[in-house]
C-alpha cells in the first residue's frame, strides 16, 4: 500500500528537499477558520499537514498548543468535526497528506473501527497518537495498519539504540523525530546532536525522518532541513493563530493570512536546505 | 459491558503489561517510555528484596510510626446503636477505625512516599516531583525528600492551593517549591498533567513520585504493594483483638491508593464485604461529583485506562467534591478492575453526608478526620444501624482533618 505520505515524500526525495510539515489546532478558534487556515497550508508551501485532535488534557503539550485545544473545545470542536475538516479540505485537495496528531482517548470513545473507517473516508492518511507507546500497539497501531492508514511514531532524545527498533517495527509514512526532551514549543535544541540523531535513527530504517518540536523561523527550518527529510512547525503556526486574536477571542486580523505568511517563510526555508548545505 | 469470569485470586494482577483486565497499560508519550521500563525493572529487583525491605520497615516504624492502631470507635458504635435502636431495629455493628491518620505527617501518603524515595535514591535520581490534591501527598513528598535531601518541586491546582493552605505552609517549611497550576478548574488532574510535562522535560534526573495507584504501570502496581500494609496490619490486628475477620471494611476513593490498600489484603476473604466511597459532590445527577466509576466510563488518561468522568467526545470533564482529595475525574485502574469483577461495591457519598461524619466524628469520638475519611465513615454511619450487633465494620481513617477546618468552617458560615 501506498499512502499520500508515502507519495510526496517521494515526490520531494526526487526534488532533492525536505518536506515542511505544518501543524495546526482543528477547528481553532472555530471551525470555519480553522478550514480557511487548512486550505491556505498548501497554498503557503507546506507539503505535509497536521491536524491536532483537540483534548482536554494534552500532557505532552506548551502552553501555547494547549491554549489552542482549549480555543477550538471551546469552539465546540469535537473529533466529528475534525474528521469532517480533511473531507472538507479533500474536496479540494486530493493530494496534500494529512496526519491527524492528539491524544488517544477521544479516537477510544468514538471507537477505534468506526474512527479508522470514517478517518480512512474522510482523506486522512496517517496519525500521530502521543500517549501510544509500541507496547500499545494493539490499541491502534495495528489496526491502523490494517485500514491502510500510517501510524507516525515519535522517536526521543530517550530513545536509544536498544530501544530504536521496536519504536520503528511498525511505524509507516515517517518517523517524527522530537528534538529534545520536553513538551511542544520550548526552545530548539542543539542542532548539531539533531543531526547526528537523524543518522542514528537513519541507520535503522529506511523510512523517512522528519524533525520537529523547536522550529519556528525560517532559518531554523533551513538549518534543521538540511539534514533531515522533513521538518515540522507546530508552536509557532498556532502562536501565528493566538496573535490575531484579541482578549475576546475577536479577530483582529485574517488567521489564514497570518498563518500563510509565516508558512511561505518557513517554505524559502526547507528550499535553501539542501542548497545551503551542498555549499 | 461482559463481566469477567471471577478468577481463581483476585490478587495476582497487573499482568505484564501492566493490565488489570481491561485497566492500567502504559499510554504515555514515548519520551517517558524508557523511563517507565527503568522504573518496573528496579521495581522488580526491590519488591522482593531483603535488604530493601528492611530498611523500609525501620523507617516505617521509626519515622512513621507504624504499625497504625487498629481502634474500637466506641463512641461512634453507641451513637450509632442509639440509631438504630430508634429505629427498632436494636442492632449496629462495632465499628473500628484504621488510624492511618495517626502517621507521621498526618496520613497513609507517608508509606508510599517512604518507600517510593528509597527506589528514587537506589536509582540515583538527584529530583524529586509530585502531584497533590489536599496536599497530603505533596506534604508527604517534601517530608521524605526533605529527610533524604533531595530538591523537591509539588505541582498543585490553584483552587486547592487556596482551600489548603495549611498544607502549602507546611510542604514550603519543608524546603519544597509549591507550583500554583492554574489550567483547567485547578485541581488535581491539572496537577498531575503539570507534573507529566515536567517529567518529560527532565528526564536526566527527576523522579516523579506519584501519590495514588494510577498512572502507568508500574505505578498502580508499586503504590498499591506499598501501602497494602494497612490492611495487611489491619487483618492482622482484627484478628488478634475480635479472633475474626470483618464483616465489611470501608475506605474512601479518589485515586484510590488508601482504598487499594486497605482492601488488597483482604480481596480474596470472600466473606468480608468491600465498599470503596467515591465523592458524590453534590449529587450524581448533574456533573459536581467525582463518582467516576458509578457515573463514569472506561476512558484513557494520565497514563491507564480506567473509568473516567468525561463526555461523548471523549473530553475529560472537571468534576467536583468538598475534599480535594478525592477531586479527581479518574480511579486507579485496579479498582475499575474490581468493580468491573463485582468483587468490591463502589458507593458514592455527598459532600453534606460527608460534613454531618466530620462533625459527628469530631464530636463522638474526639477525632477530627479528613474529609477524605469523613466520607467512608458517612458509609458506615449510613449501614452500620441495619447490621447485627456482633458484626464487625472496619473504616479506614485515611488521614487526620487539622487541613480541612477551613473549608469545613466556610461550609458552616463560620470564619477562624
Amino acid at each position: 500500500m501506498t499512502t499520500r505520505i508515502d507519495r510526496r515524500m517521494a515526490k520531494l526525495k526526487v526534488e532533492g528537499r525536505p518536506a515542511l510539515v505544518t501543524y495546526f489546532m482543528g477547528g481553532d478558534p472555530d471551525y470555519d477558520t480553522s478550514l480557511s487556515i487548512m486550505k491556505a497550508l498548501p497554498k503557503a508551501g507546506a507539503d505535509v499537514i497536521e491536524m491536532g485532535m483537540p483534548f482536554s488534557d494534552p500532557m505532552a503539550d506548551g502552553p501555547a498548543i494547549q491554549a489552542a485545544g482549549l480555543r477550538a473545545l471551546k469552539g465546540g470542536q469535537t473529533l466529528v468535526k475534525t474528521l469532517k475538516l480533511a473531507s472538507d479540505f479533500r474536496a479540494g485537495d486530493d493530494e496534500t497528506p494529512i496526519v491527524l496528531m492528539g491524544y488517544y482517548n477521544p479516537i477510544y470513545i468514538y471507537g477505534v473501527d468506526r474512527f479508522l473507517v470514517d478517518a480512512k473516508a474522510s482523506g486522512i492518511d496517517g496519525l500521530i497518537v502521543v500517549d501510544l507507546p509500541p507496547e500499545m500497539d494493539e490499541e491502534l497501531c495495528i489496526p491502523a495498519l490494517k485500514a491502510g492508514i500510517n501510524f507516525i511514531r515519535l522517536a526521543t532524545p530517550t530513545t536509544d539504540d536498544k530501544r530504536l527498533p521496536k519504536v520503528l517495527q511498525n511505524t509507516s509514512g515517517f518517523v517524527y523525530y522530537v528534538s529534545m526532551t520536553g513538551i511542544t514549543g520550548a526552545a530548539l535544541a542543539d542542532t548539531g546532536k539533531v543531526a547526528s540523531a537523524v543518522k542514528r535513527i537513519k541507520g535503522h530504517t529506511d523510512l523517512p525522518v522528519c524533525v520537529g518540536f523547536g522550529v519556528k523561523t525560517a532559518e531554523q527550518a533551513r538549518v534543521i532541513g538540511a539534514n533531515a527529510d522533513g521538518v515540522v512547525v507546530g508552536t509557532a503556526i498556532v502562536n501565528a493563530v493566538a496573535n490575531v486574536l484579541g482578549p475576546k477571542g475577536e479577530k483582529t486580523a485574517d488567521p489564514a493570512e497570518a498563518v500563510a505568511t509565516l508558512v511561505s517563510g518557513l517554505a524559502q526555508g526547507v528550499r535553501s536546505a539542501r542548497l545551503a548545505a551542498a555549499e | 459491558m461482559n463481566k469477567p469470569a471471577t478468577p481463581n485470586s483476585f490478587r495476582t494482577g497487573p499482568d505484564e503489561q501492566g493490565m488489570f483486565g481491561i485497566f492500567g497499560g502504559r499510554f504515555v508519550a514515548e519520551t517517558l517510555m524508557p523511563l517507565i521500563l527503568d522504573l518496573e525493572k528496579n521495581w522488580n529487583e526491590v519488591k522482593n528484596d531483603p535488604d530493601f525491605r528492611a530498611e523500609l520497615t525501620d523507617l516505617s516504624t521509626h519515622y512513621a510510626g507504624r504499625p497504625s492502631k487498629l481502634y474500637f470507635a466506641e463512641g461512634l458504635t453507641k451513637h450509632l446503636r442509639e440509631v438504630s435502636s430508634a429505629k427498632g431495629l436494636g442492632g449496629g455493628a462495632k465499628v473500628y477505625f484504621k488510624r492511618e491518620d495517626l502517621n507521621h505527617t498526618g496520613s497513609h501518603k507517608i508509606n508510599n512516599c517512604l518507600g517510593q524515595i528509597l527506589l528514587a535514591k537506589r536509582m540515583g535520581k538527584k529530583r524529586i516531583i509530585a502531584e497533590t490534591g489536599a496536599g497530603q501527598h505533596g506534604v508527604a513528598s517534601a517530608t521524605v525528600a526533605a529527610r533524604f535531601g533531595f530538591p523537591c518541586v509539588v505541582y498543585m491546582g490553584a483552587t486547592d492551593v487556596a482551600r489548603q493552605s495549611p498544607n502549602v505552609f507546611r510542604m514550603k517549611l519543608l524546603g519544597a517549591e509549591v507550583r500554583p497550576v492554574t489550567a483547567g478548574h485547578g485541581t488535581l488532574k491539572d496537577a498531575m498533567n503539570e507534573a507529566l510535562r515536567d517529567w518529560v522535560t527532565n528526564v536526566e534526573d527527576t523522579y516523579y513520585l506519584i501519590g495514588t495507584a494510577a498512572g502507568p504501570h508500574p505505578y498502580p502496581e508499586l503504590v498499591r504493594d506499598f501501602q497494602s500494609v494497612i490492611g495487611t496490619e489491619a487483618r492482622a490486628q482484627i484478628l488478634e483483638q475480635e479472633g475474626r475477620l470483618p464483616d465489611t471494611i470501608i475506605a474512601a476513593v479518589g485515586g484510590g491508593s488508601n482504598a487499594i490498600g486497605l482492601f488488597h489484603p483482604f480481596l480474596d476473604d470472600k466473606d468480608v464485604r468491600i465498599i470503596g466511597i467515591e465523592a458524590g459532590g453534590r449529587g450524581l445527577d448533574g456533573i459536581e461529583h467525582c463518582a467516576s466509576m458509578n457515573a463514569g466510563s472506561p476512558g484513557v488518561l494520565h497514563g491507564n485506562r480506567t473509568y473516567l468522568l468525561q463526555n461523548a467526545d471523549g473530553q475529560i470533564m472537571d468534576g467536583h467534591s468538598i475534599s480535594a482529595g478525592l477531586d479527581y475525574p479518574g480511579v486507579g485502574p485496579e479498582h475499575s478492575w474490581l468493580r468491573d469483577s463485582g468483587r468490591v461495591e463502589y458507593v458514592p457519598v455527598l459532600d453534606d453526608e460527608a460534613l454531618e461524619a466530620f462533625k459527628l466524628t469530631t464530636r463522638v469520638e474526639g477525632i477530627i478526620p479528613a474529609l477524605e475519611s469523613a466520607h467512608a465513615i458517612a458509609h458506615a454511619v449510613k449501614i452500620v444501624p441495619a447490621m447485627d450487633k456482633d458484626q464487625i465494620v472496619i473504616v479506614n481513617l485515611s488521614g487526620r482533618g487539622d487541613k480541612d477546618v477551613h473549608t469545613v468552617a466556610s461550609m458552616l458560615g463560620m470564619e477562624i
